[in-house]
Parts: structure tokens; sequence; C-alpha cells
């Protein structure tokens, strides 16, 4: 079942002045219930723009936005709950972090949707469980904690609404190795423990590889494809082609065809290349 | 949204208008308030306007800008222009009276008259940041209130908070919009409710804000301090501010306008018109 329907969306910023610029161009896509769909585009390719018609920030100039089937834009739809079905995490999201206390500001979104004490209490709790934050911590000053887990306390912040699809825009970027890993594995995770839907924006092919079985590749705010991770990785010069990037293990095995040892060319994870490379010295 | 302010926004050009030197400008922008003030009778006014178009044809600034500055004080120019319709007591009978509202003859001519010079005056005004940079804007100020520096008045310090804070406007705008879209992603209700109801969902955008805007001021100056900036003293610029002879005729001609502008005053009267 499709969870969420684009029909031909576009949209123009500044529509109607001379600095009209399309930022989304007539996209149409289809996204299953409990898919894992990684989002990849060169800065620029509408990648942010196009997420947010998902929850109704943005409305497009044209064309139709479905979720669950239903268009958010018709009029007996509240644009809130919406916001509150499909959650969305935005780039360095650790900036929208402002109560007193990391347990308040991860009951902001809870509170909003007029839930109970005990609800909001519960779902608190959970959410910070399931992204690795300590008990202690839910009684500390957001402001006094680590990057990363200031990241974690606003990706529970979301969480804690239970969407039934969660957005997040490069919710590792900036963040040490150590912090990138946990941060991915709790979404992961979150992932297999709900089922819940997810698209996950990245600019780390090898992170993509990873976590999505689905690849959505913008390019110019046109849709460039929407397919299984193995058959987009597998076209490499077309990706390469629109300046985006292939994992750095791809571009060893394209080096070594160029140089006459041809493994394949639907390598792009460490393990695979190691049973090819053994493989092939055998 | 925040972004489609104009009021104070720069148009890169190469206009005579533009290479003029911005102190000159700052000279003879007071110069044109101080016209439209003198400007005692519609003669002297309509002078005063039309050098003000004959200087914008001259700044190749499209004349649509001109109503684009004007929209945002239009509250502003309705009150002046009601007040003084309203409350002029003249002589004679009233030309309009309806219930307890009675307007007179006075009351129509000076409230157009004032109408009309709040408008010039903005889109003088306007075409100064129009046609300046604001760095030069600010270089401008510097310049002029240099001779403060006699009674310790922190006159490069001023300068440079000053083009600080403008350079951040933009930043601090984006970034409000960024911290919005994340709050409402959270179910914020911004737009909706009473005033105190709305004041108190700011909060949730207000205190980010503030964070950042304090978190930016810090690494800034860090950053300055870094390459071991301390103050005016003995600083040079990459920029000079140059006056040619240009400047000195514009000035010149701005004079003879509000010469001009002066001797209409005192002969129209004489004139009986």
């Amino acid at each position: 079942m499709n969870v969420i329907e684009l029909k031909n969306v576009s949209y123009k910023y500044s529509a109607g002045t001379p600095f009209e610029h399309t930022a989304v161009d007539n996209v149409s896509v289809e996204i299953k219930k409990g898919e894992f769909c990684g989002i990849i585009g060169h800065t620029g390719s509408g990648k942010s723009t196009l997420i947010q018609h998902l929850n109704g920030l943005i409305k497009p100039t044209s064309g139709e936005v479905l979720i669950d089937g239903k268009n958010i834009w018709s009029k007996d739809v509240n644009i809130r709950d919406i916001r509150f079905k499909v959650g969305l995490v935005f780039q360095y999201s650790e900036h929208q972090l402002f109560e007193e206390t990391v347990y308040k500001d991860i009951a902001y979104g809870p509170t909003n949707m007029g839930l109970d004490k005990e609800e909001i209490d519960s779902r608190v709790r959970q959410a910070a469980e399931d992204m690795g934050l300590k008990e202690e911590l839910l009684e500390r000053s957001p402001f006094d904690l680590s990057g990363g887990q200031k990241r974690r306390v606003a990706l529970a912040g979301v969480m804690a609404m239970k969407p039934e699809i969660l957005i997040l825009d490069e919710p590792a970027a900036g963040l040490d190795p150590v912090g990138r890993e946990k941060v991915l594995t709790k979404i992961s995770d979150y992932h297999e423990k709900y089922g819940t839907t997810i698209l996950l924006v990245s600019h780390s092919m090898e992170d993509i590889v990873k976590y999505s079985k689905t690849v959505l590749v913008m390019n110019k705010g046109k849709l460039f494809c929407h397919e299984d991770t193995d058959s987009v990785f597998s076209r490499q010069e077309e990706i390469l082609g629109i300046g985006l990037d292939v994992p750095q293990i791809t571009k060893i095995i394209i080096r070594l065809r160029e140089l006459g040892i041809n493994l394949g060319n639907d390598i792009y994870t460490i393990d695979r290349a190691k049973e090819r490379i053994l493989n092939y010295l055998k | 949204m925040l972004k489609d302010i104009t009021i104070g926004q720069y148009f890169p050009g190469n206009s005579i208008v533009h290479r003029l030197d911005s102190r000159f400008k700052i000279i003879l922008d007071i110069l044109y308030v101080v016209m439209l003030f003198v400007a005692s009778n519609f003669y002297s006014l309509a002078v005063a306007g039309v050098f003000m178009l004959i200087i914008y044809m001259l700044s190749d600034i499209s004349f649509k800008l001109i109503f684009k500055s004007l929209r945002p004080i239009f509250p502003i120019i309705l009150f002046t222009c009601l007040l003084n319709l309203f409350f002029i007591k003249g002589e004679g009978s009233p030309v309009i009276s309806f219930w307890i509202i009675n307007i007179y003859m006075e009351g129509l001519t000076t409230s157009l008259f004032m109408t009309i010079r709040i408008v010039f005056l903005i889109i003088g005004m306007s075409l100064l940041t129009y046609t300046t940079s604001p760095i030069a804007l600010t270089d401008a100020i510097e310049s002029l209130f240099s001779p403060l520096k006699v009674i310790r008045f922190p006159v490069h310090e001023l300068a440079m908070m000053m083009t600080i804070a403008l350079r951040f406007i933009p930043t601090l705008i984006e970034e409000t919009d960024k911290i919005m879209a994340a709050q409402k992603a959270r179910g914020a209700n911004l737009d909706t409710g009473g005033l105190i109801k709305k004041a108190k969902a700011l909060v949730p955008v207000l205190i980010p804000l503030f964070v950042s805007a304090f978190k930016r001021a810090n690494e800034l100056a860090l950053a300055m301090e870094c390459r071991c900036y301390r103050g005016g003293e003995g600083r040079t610029r990459i920029k000079q501010l140059k006056s040619g002879i240009k400047d000195y005729i514009a000035l010149v001609v701005f004079a003879a306008v509000l010469a001009g502008v002066i001797l209409l005053n005192v002969y129209i009267p004489i004139l009986g018109l």
C-alpha cells in the first residue's frame, strides 16, 4: 500500500517575480508503507523542498500530495494532523531545542497533540530510550549536552509523536564518526522495531547503501529515479554523470575496472568487495 | 514571507547616482529633507518632487520600486492624511459635513500637502539605500561622524556594529524561517489564537533564535580577535571613499534647487497665486 503518493508536484519559489525559481519540477513518486527510502541529490536539487511538501509545510504550486491516499490540501483535512502523522526532522535539528529540560523538550510535540499526562510521560520515556538517551539526562538542560546527544534529543522529540512516516534531513551531518554511527543505528533500530516508513536524506552514499532499501534520486528539481538500492548503484556511470557520488569502495572497483580487472558493477559494500576480490585472487 | 521586505534594500548598478561618494549622498539626502520641509506651498513641493524623479531616472532604478518602498508605510500615510483631514478647522463653512465630522477646505489642502510631503520623503530616503551598499553607508557614517572622536565618541566601533548588524539581518531571517518550520513540524500553532496565546507560541521560536544569535556573536568575536582586530586605530581600508568633481557638482545642483524652492516660497505668496 502506498503511504505517500506525489502526483505531478511542482513548486516555484517567488512565483510571479523576476526571482522565480522552480525547485521541484513535476515530481510523481510513490512510497510504500514500511519502506526505508534514501533520498540523494546534489545540493540545490530540490530534496529539502520536496520533503517539506510531505507534511504540508509547503503547498505545491501545482500537483497533489496524498498521505494514506488522501490529498492533504483538501478542505476536510487539518494540516496539523498531517504534521503529527508525518514527522519531519530538519538538518541540524538540535537548533530547535528550547525547553529547560530534555524531558520538556521531547514532550513539546506530544503536548501539542493534546494527549493526556500519562500518555505523554510514557511516550517521552520510550522515545528517549529508543534514541539511547539515559534516564538521568531527562532532567538536564538540553543546552548542556554534547552535539550528538542534542541531535538525539531532537530526534526523540519528533519520534515521541509516534509518526507513521518519519522524514530525516541529514540526521548525521556534522557529527563525529561515533556520533554518526550511533544516530543512524538508532534510526535503523527504530525502523525495525515499529515498522515506520522512513525517508532519509543524506549526502553520504555509504550510509544510504547501508541503511536504505530503496533510493530516490533527485536531479535539478526533477525525479531522476526511484528504485531498489541495488539497481540504483548498478547505474554508477549515470549517478556520477549527474554530479553525485558513489560509495568509496565502488570508486576503487571502477578504477580497478579501468585497469583491466573487472569485478562486476554491483559492488558498493565493503563486504561484497572483499568477497569478489578474494574470488578474483583465487 | 519575511524575505520580501524591500525597505533598506540595495540594488547594485553603475549609474552616476551609484557612483557618487556615499558621504556626499548622505549630505545631499539631508539637504533634500530640508528642501521638503522648507517648501511651504504646492509649487515649491512640486519642484522638489520633479527633481527627485529626475534623480531616479538618472539612477536606473525602476519606477516600480517607488511603489514598493511606499507599501510598508502606507498605514502611516493614511493615518496622517485622515488626521489632518478631520481635525483641521478652517474659517468659512465646512465642505463636507455629516454627523460629528466636518471637513474644511483647509483640512483638505493640508492633508494633501502632508501626504505628498511624506511620500516624497520616503521616496528620497529609499533612493539612498537603493543606490548605496550598506558597507558604503556605514563607512560614510563613520567618516562623517569622525570629528566626534575628539570627545571620545566611539565612532569606529559604532560603524562596525552597524556593519555587522546589517550583515546578519538576512542570516537571522533565514534562521527564523528554519526554526519556525521545525517547530511547526512538531505541531506548533503560530498563526491562530489570541494575542497572549500567539506570544506564548513564539517562545519556542525566540529561544533557539537567541541561542544561535549569541553563539554566532561569540564565534564572530573570536574570529575577529584571532585576526588581531583591536578597533579602528591605524586601520586602513580596501575601499577608500573618494570625492571628486561630480560630487561637488551634485552639491551645487542640490543647493541651486534648494534656493529655487526658497524663492518659490517667497514669491508665490507675493504674486498672490
